[in-house]
């Protein structure tokens, strides 16, 4: 027991300057970190990936505590543009809304898986379900989401992640039950595409905003050619899958285009399809047969 | 290393993980274009206003290492981690000039929110990772100072509360 006197003046002492050596020892340790880093020879992916099989399976189990509560808070505070996408999905599913009034949120997730079976069907490809679980936030101006999907489900790194409406990114790098998806607006991503009325080839660069105001820019390989309003962009990719993104998925439309003399090149600026502040169930291409641990959507709309 | 130093360890670490996963996960729901609170930078604080430079120096470079590797994120790691170092040092450094109070308290986060995302994004710029024009990046860090704001009331006294447990004779002398 610790007497009516204070406590030990050296007890404080400690509570006060930091020892120099330290001081250095940290800021040298966050020095050495960003060298290795952005030497970009993978050298802090084990590290990634042992505090993402901690933090992953954190994550998951936060996220499905808080999914009915946002599910029904949405129906609520939502933008007007997520009304306009609600009031036509709701249409849409009339039927299958009456089958379930009880659960709108079932419902509402029933709708983007089946959107998803149909984006498997139009692209061919075999698709495995998965919903978002972690998002970075702006202030690390990146836009990356984490999925609940991992190397367990069959999905590796580079691989093409979308939902019902258009191309959302791709895979970074995975645990055994999460992966790291680099969405299409960050501004480190670069997506081959297409015109789909011209055939033109492009390149895409994100802007790194999300929500009502996230943008890519196209620029157009062949700098003759002047994109229209409103032309849609699909993904460039390769039919067999081999480069990162799968040929032919939307990605978005062009609202402007402008000229730049300096760099003799057009540049148009896309609205991308996909609303990258609501993600919620994506689905990630994976080759037809892959073996995994949930049920794949394959490209005949058949789960297997 | 004696218990109690091993114990604190174990309580930061545990403290810093639940602050990510509710900055990952549940507040990106309550976003408002995609900005939203810094529940990890406010654990931070709430050290360095506890238990002086060193603690806060110790835990912000901890959180941020934890920030930097965990998913999902894919910047240049070590960003965070000085970033955090120097929010967890001036928060310290705050106690040590003049015993917070309330205002005191509310002014060193708005204080150490904004010079925390401000160190991070010129790592950015200077590193040429991800680097945001200078309007967003004003706007992202002024809408995550009002972020942090609000949530400080909740987080500052949790996180004081739970330092406490271990050394009771520790809590600032009234």
């Amino acid at each position: 027991m610790r007497g009516y006197g204070r406590a030990p003046r050296e007890d404080r002492s400690g509570a006060g300057h930091p020892p120099r050596a330290l001081v250095v020892a940290l800021l040298l340790a966050c020095a050495s970190l960003m060298v290795l880093d952005s030497s970009g020879n993978g050298a802090l992916d084990p590290a990634r990936r042992v505090v993402g099989e901690a933090v992953g399976p954190a994550q998951a189990v936060a996220d499905g505590a808080v999914r009915p509560l946002v599910g029904l808070s949405d129906r609520f505070e939502s933008q007007d543009d997520l009304r306009g996408d609600l009031a036509a999905l709701e249409a849409e599913n009339a039927d299958l809304r009456a089958q379930v009034r009880t659960a709108p949120y079932d419902a509402a997730r029933l709708a983007e898986l089946e959107g998803l079976t149909s984006a498997a069907t139009d692209l061919g490809q075999a698709l495995v379900p998965a919903r978002v679980i972690g998002v970075g936030p702006s202030q690390s101006f990146s836009s990356t989401v984490t999925i609940d999907a991992g190397s367990d489900s069959g999905i590796t790194p580079d691989l093409t992640v979308l939902n019902n409406d258009g191309l959302v990114g791709r895979v970074l790098r995975v645990t055994a039950t999460t992966a790291t998806v680099l969405l299409i607006v960050d501004p480190d991503s670069t997506v081959g595409g297409r015109i789909a009325e011209s055939m033109e080839l492009g390149f895409l660069k994100g802007r790194g905003v999300l929500g009502r105001t996230g943008r890519l820019d196209l620029e157009l390989v062949d700098e003759t050619v002047v994109p229209r309003k409103r032309d849609t962009v699909v993904t460039w990719g390769s039919p067999t899958g081999d480069s990162p993104f799968v040929a032919g998925v939307p990605v978005g439309q062009v609202v402007s285009v402008y000229s730049s003399l300096r760099e003799t090149s057009q540049r148009a600026v896309i609205d991308p399809f996909v609303d990258f502040a609501a993600l919620d169930v994506v689905g990630v291409a994976v080759p037809s047969g892959t073996r995994s641990d949930r049920a794949v959507v394959e490209a005949d709309g058949s789960l297997r | 290393m004696n218990p109690t130093v091993a114990a604190r360890a174990v309580l930061a670490t545990l403290v810093v993980g639940v602050a990510l996963v509710l900055q990952t996960t549940v507040f990106p729901h309550l976003a408002w274009h995609g900005i939203g609170p810094d529940v990890v930078l406010l654990v931070v604080v709430a050290g360095g206003l506890a238990r002086g430079a060193h603690f806060g120096m110790v835990l912000g470079f901890g959180a941020g290492l934890l920030l930097d590797l965990a998913p999902p994120a894919d910047h240049v790691a070590g960003r965070w981690a000085l970033a955090l170092l120097v929010v967890g040092y001036v928060a310290g450094r705050v106690r040590q000039d003049a015993p917070a109070g309330v205002g005191g308290a509310l002014a060193a986060v708005a204080a150490c929110s904004f010079l925390g995302t401000s160190v991070f994004a010129l790592s950015g710029l200077l590193l040429d990772d991800r680097a945001a024009g200078i309007p967003d990046l004003l706007e992202v860090v002024l809408v995550g100072v009002v972020w942090d704001l609000v949530l400080a009331p909740f987080v500052l006294p949790a996180v004081t509360w739970v330092l406490a447990r271990l050394e009771p004779d520790r809590v600032p002398a009234r």
